[in-house]
């Protein structure tokens, strides 16, 4: 069942969906119609926090939302974090604090921790495992994701005193 | 947001024993970085697989016909369009390519077609007919060596009869018990996925996360019925092994589907159909009897190992033989009978997963000692520091410890390391976590130590080699090895190991091919750091030898007196310096295998020089339980480990911490439930990894660093020994804090309310 | 009709379902729209899990807040919504069983008119409901109750974890009721009124005060009489009943306090 085409607006641009069927979730049209894979598939069920994208101003997972129902939505995906060339704060902290092994949960984790930042500039660290509770990493065990967080956390705030990375 | 401006090509390294970024680091921050799933192809079809839902049954036909006749399908192949061999298999060819007359687990592949679009092709798997005559699975591995072999190899895979020392020694005091560990599954985040490209002369080439493209290169072209040059394997990203990408998965149905069709295939497989689509860790189950003196020195170890191997034999040999090798823990003993089993099944098939057959039997050993401990009154750290294997012991194979073996420091630093567990008085850090089911006075706190044991390397006399390629040019070192980064971080370690002996700032990465390089055997064993860090290393040095005689001719200094150092080539004399990158305009190559010290087989009573090198760990935990619901929270972990030498310090934290993860998921949290050979909870709703929420911090106490004699840099591999002693110590702290026997893993919530797992109410409460 | 898509989306990307035509409904601020006339809580159905928890609404539902927080991981709290769990209808969505503690009632509209349902007459079984063709949920009315409230919630893991078993309590002051529902123990909403019809005569609602412990567990006991759980790879029914049992004491505890005993 093809579906009108509708315009999908990602990462500061518009991207138009043509010849889309109405059953693809924004994760698949993401990957597999607009070249975008930074957005990872690994359940398929809101069960891992891969695909996690922000939509409007929340987090979501990609994977559990109709691509065409969010027309009109405002939607950021890892590659729209940072412009070209750059890298954002905590995606920085990532490389620095040894929180990337096989980087396959990385760009979701990325996208939550983006988020968290915005309201707990100084998150403690129970208010970061729960913030992330949804993103499974299999190769971490969580600790340097941890120590990348007070990292970005404190790169964002500008703070002179250096986070120790534990 | 903070913006911090990073060139896009790593251009800083470190030495070795610093804490190098990853050179893959960038791109996988960006989202650039390509995993297997995410790469196109003009023209590119879609591959889907139709399994067999039933554990066992006789497929009297497969009729793919009506598939074929749908629009958007361009191919629907059976058993009989594989032209090669009909089996694969890493240690003996016996699983089929696709199901040849008999299904022998659910899951097994039946047919595979390629269509335009996933919806297609699943549109196209529902429309063949496959006519099942079902058979009474063989499910209990206990009656399988006497039922009807569900297989032409017979139902035993391996048998290993052990016998160390005079067999009639006996102690003051014995102590028994019979343990089980459950179906573990690796599950990386990344699902088996690839794509396959046909050339125009008959070959294909196959991009695919792996652990090992050179083993998988020639199964895939025994299977094909190609010369295996034609056949060639490229690295894609790889999201994560762990085990589960040491046998081949969709490799020989992707490249069948792109040479049938003519056209680039693309397949990756479902949560769901990835548990059913790789090998998982053994079942277990175990009975031990102890031996000691009154004052604790071990006389002897019995046990008996039966492993299910489930359908296929996939590794189960190799794990086997460390279970049976290590079954007694890092341990002096000079007297131990330990028969292991390793047999077939219809249950999912079982192999290799980060700890290979030690994970299980250090759950069992440890709580055998924790047993002993208490029948003599004594501490169990003391019982098990009495007996810790020195250098120069002998373990239960007869052969002599000649490395390092840090046992009783290992032990030792962790048992001292002063915990900063506090009680925390958020809900959410108590047992039952977000549920908030507890109140303080609901939660019980246990701790406890446990010791892991684990070779390093192949074993048995295994031909296990590596060879790297490294060429000089214009100041850059690009480095070929066909190692699979698959996430460990061997990428830093090469980029480190160049920089350290070159002298180079400028470290490039080849591609990582089946075409370009030969083999450098499989990222497991702990092993790449050893064996593709010796090849690098080599093929660094004499790179570095071949330069310094060229530029020795060619300046009339002596060669002993020139030094690769940053970026230059100087006289130590100082009476000679060039730039680097002026002095190889001209570049410099070499390529060199590296072979670890020879080891031969087992003989017939399990005895022989069968394994190369040792690494030692030991874990504390603490737990926190609530004991009327059995919810555990594991509060806190502190860990020792015999690291040889650290090459990268915020590496081996990642695998220390990662592996203890998966430990504790062992311990409390994943299972694949399997009922009448079928998985009950194949998907990430019920198979329950650790969230950051179950991760306790992980405490650091040491990493003894002896140099291992033998050893690239003296450095022993690191990443399995973190899983290895992590199930068995959070497993005894519940059992510390419930005062419970608690013999399984993972440990289930029932298991602790019902006191044991035995039904039985704890307060005489009528269950109806 | 597609509110969140959590449980939805799942059946289509499994290709369990097939979608023909799709009327979303996350985009309809009328049904994200909460209000209070007097001594009834009006929720649109299209409040998400993450607005639920949130401090505005969890002043005065506060076990349907937990119940909330509990749902899923952060990401699906914020595109799950209360309706959707309503819809879904699986006996171990966990707002459902404080909807039934709260006496919660469903309004539906159609283009041929408004109906209301109790909660617990909504469901009508496992992943079954009350709602006819062309009906939409449109709000959930919950009388405020003015004494304490308790969601319990038992999964494996600490976090993101699908219901074993839960317990909803709901004390009522004025009206001098404890009402508790059950999670997952059943194929319908249940609450437990036997248990609550003994708790109600004994408690000493002028001091707020419990009576003693032996009562305390006759009252587990009648909680637990009151599900009729089964075995599963979650769970088994034996430890559902055993667990509910144990929720059923410590919520009661929590909203009396264990002193008064």
């Amino acid at each position: 069942m093809t579906v009108d085409p509708y315009v999908l607006h990602i990462n500061g641009a518009d991207h138009p969906v043509v010849d889309g069927r109405i059953d693809e979730s924004l994760l698949w049209v993401l990957r597999e119609r607009l070249e975008l894979p930074g957005s990872k598939n690994a359940c398929e069920e809101g069960e891992c926090g891969s695909c996690t994208v922000r939509l409007d101003d929340e987090i979501v997972c990609s994977c559990l939302v109709l691509a065409a129902s969010a027309a009109g939505r405002r939607i950021t995906t890892i590659e729209g974090l940072a412009a070209e060339g750059e890298l954002a704060d905590v995606q920085q902290a990532f490389i620095d604090a040894g929180a990337v092994q096989c980087g396959f949960c990385t760009p979701g984790l990325l996208v939550a921790i983006d988020r968290l930042l915005d309201d707990h500039p100084d998150p403690e660290e129970l208010t970061v495992q729960e913030a992330i509770s949804g993103n499974l990493c299999r190769c971490t065990g969580y600790g340097r994701i941890l120590a990348a967080v007070q990292l970005a956390a404190a790169a964002r705030r500008g703070s002179e005193t250096q986070a120790v990375v534990r | 947001m903070s913006v911090v401006t990073t060139p896009q090509r790593i251009d800083r390294t470190g030495r070795v024993g610093e804490n190098a970024p990853r050179p893959d680091g960038i791109p996988k921050v960006t989202g650039d970085f390509a995993f297997s799933g995410d790469f196109r192809h003009a023209g590119m079809l879609w591959g889907g697989t139709l399994r067999s839902p039933h554990p066992s049954a006789r497929v009297l036909s497969v009729d793919v016909s009506r598939a074929l006749a749908m629009t958007g399908v361009h191919a629907a192949l059976t058993w009989e369009d594989v032209p090669g061999s009909l089996h694969y298999g890493l240690e003996h060819p016996d699983q089929p390519v696709l199901a040849d007359g008999v299904v022998r687990y659910q899951g097994e592949p039946v047919a595979v077609v390629a269509a335009d679009h996933p919806d297609t092709v699943r549109r196209a798997l529902d429309a063949i007919v496959v006519d099942y005559r079902e058979l009474q699975p063989l499910i209990d591995p206990e009656l399988a060596e006497e039922a009807p072999p569900i297989h032409p190899d017979g139902n035993l895979i391996r048998r290993i009869q052990l016998r160390h020392g005079p067999q009639e020694a006996v102690g003051d005091v014995a102590v028994e018990g019979t343990y089980e560990v459950g179906m573990q599954d690796q599950a990386p985040l990344g699902t088996e996925s690839g794509l396959a490209v046909p050339d125009d002369r008959g070959g294909v080439d196959l991009y695919v996360s792996t652990q090992d493209l050179h083993a998988d290169r020639d199964q895939v072209a025994a299977c094909l019925g190609l010369e295996p040059e034609a056949v060639r394997l490229t690295l894609a990203g790889v999201g994560g092994a762990f085990g589960a990408r040491e046998d081949i998965s969709l490799h020989v149905h992707l490249c069948l589907l792109a040479l049938r069709t003519g056209r680039p295939v693309k397949m990756s497989y479902s949560r769901t159909e990835s548990f059913h689509g790789h090998v998982h860790r053994h079942p277990a189950r175990m009975w031990y009897r102890h031996h000691a003196r009154a004052d604790g020195t071990l006389v002897r170890v019995e046990a008996r190992l039966l492993f299910d191997g489930g359908a296929y034999a996939s590794t189960s040999s190799a794990v086997l033989a460390n279970a049976t090798c290590f079954a007694v823990g890092p341990y002096r003993v000079d007297s131990a009978q330990i028969e292991g089993v390793a047999v077939r099944t219809n249950n999912p098939p079982c192999g290799a997963m980060r700890g290979f057959g030690c994970v299980q039997v250090c759950f069992a050993h440890e709580a055998q000692m924790d047993r002993l401990a208490d029948a003599l009154g004594m501490d169990p750290v003391e019982l098990r520091l009495a007996n810790a294997l020195e250098p120069g012991d002998r373990i239960i194979t007869g052969q002599r410890i000649t490395g390092t073996a840090p046992v009783a420091e290992v032990i030792r630093s962790c048992a001292d390391h002063p915990s900063a567990a506090a009680r925390s008085d958020n809900p959410m850090s108590r047992p039952g976590g977000a549920g908030r089911t507890a109140d303080v006075e609901h939660v019980v706190r246990g701790e406890a130590l446990a010791v892991g044991f684990k070779n390093l390397m192949f074993s048995e006399g295994f031909d296990d080699y590596s060879t790297a390629a490294c060429r000089l040019a214009d100041g850059v070192a690009t480095i070929t090895s066909a190692c699979a980064e698959v996430g460990q971080g061997f990428v830093t370690l090469a980029h480190q190991i160049a920089h350290e002996v070159l002298g180079v700032d400028e470290v490039v990465l080849a591609p990582v091919s089946t075409a370009t390089i030969a083999s450098a055997g499989s990222t497991s064993a702990s092993r790449q750091t050893w064996m593709s860090g010796g090849a690098v290393q080599a093929a660094c040095e004499a790179v570095r030898a071949r330069l310094l005689d060229r530029v020795a001719a060619a300046h009339g200094v002596p060669v002993d007196d020139l030094v690769l150092v940053d970026g230059r080539v100087a006289a130590l004399s100082g009476a000679f310096e060039m730039d680097l990158a002026e002095a190889t305009a001209q570049p410099v190559e070499a390529e060199e295998v590296y072979r670890h010290a020879p080891t031969v087989a087992l003989d017939d009573d399990g005895q022989g020089d069968a394994h190369v090198s040792f690494a030692f760990s030991a874990h504390r935990a603490i737990v926190d339980v609530d004991v009327d619901l059995g919810l555990v929270k594991v509060v806190e972990l502190t860990t020792s480990q015999d690291v040889g030498r650290v090459l990268n310090p915020l590496q081996v934290i990642g695998q220390l911490e990662g592996g203890a993860a998966q430990g504790i998921g062992l311990a409390v949290l994943e299972e694949l439930q399997v009922a009448e050979g079928r998985i009950l909870n194949p998907s990430f709703t019920d198979y329950l990894l650790p969230t950051a929420l179950d991760m306790p911090p992980v405490e650091i106490a040491a990493l003894i660093e002896q140099p291992e004699p033998g050893a690239p840099f003296g450095a022993k591999g690191v990443g399995e020994p973190p899983t290895i002693s992590s199930t068995a110590a959070v497993a005894a702290a519940v059992r510390r804090a419930t005062g419970l026997d608690l013999p399984r893993v993972p440990i289930r919530p029932a298991d602790i309310a019902f006191r044991g797992g035995t039904g039985q109410r704890p307060t005489g409460e009528d269950p109806s | 009709m597609l509110a969140g898509g959590t449980d939805l989306m799942v059946e289509v990307n499994h290709g369990r379902r097939h979608l023909v035509d799709v009327v979303t409904l996350d985009q309809i601020p009328e049904l994200s729209h909460w209000e209070r006339n007097g001594d009834v809580f009006r929720l649109g159905s299209g409040l998400t899990y993450t607005a639920l928890a949130g401090p505005l609404l969890a002043d005065f539902l506060p076990g349907l807040a937990q119940a909330a927080r509990t749902v899923g991981s952060p990401q699906i709290r914020n595109s799950g919504t209360l309706g959707g769990n309503l819809a879904t209808a699986s006996p171990a969505g966990d707002t459902i069983p404080v909807l039934a503690a709260l006496d919660a009632v469903v309004e539906l509209r159609s283009a041929d008119g408004h109906r209301e349902v109790p909660v617990t007459d909504f469901i009508t079984g496992v992943k079954h409901n009350d709602l006819r063709p062309g009906e939409l949920i449109e709000a959930i009315r919950v009388p405020v109750a003015d004494g304490p409230q308790e969601f319990l919630k038992v999964g494996t893991r600490n976090a993101m974890v699908i219901s074993v078993v839960s317990l909803a309590m709901v004390v009522d002051l004025s009206a001098h009721q404890v009402r508790v529902g059950l999670g997952a123990v059943s194929p319908v909403p249940e609450r437990a009124t036997e248990a609550e019809a003994f708790i109600n005569g004994l408690i000493d609602w002028d001091g707020q005060v419990l009576p003693e412990a032996a009562t305390v567990d006759r009252f587990a006991d009648l909680v637990v009489t009151a599900a009729s759980p089964i075995d599963d790879h979650r769970g088994s029914a034996a430890y559902r009943r055993h667990a509910l049992g144990v929720l059923a004491r410590r919520a009661l505890i929590r909203c009396f306090g264990e002193e008064n005993r």
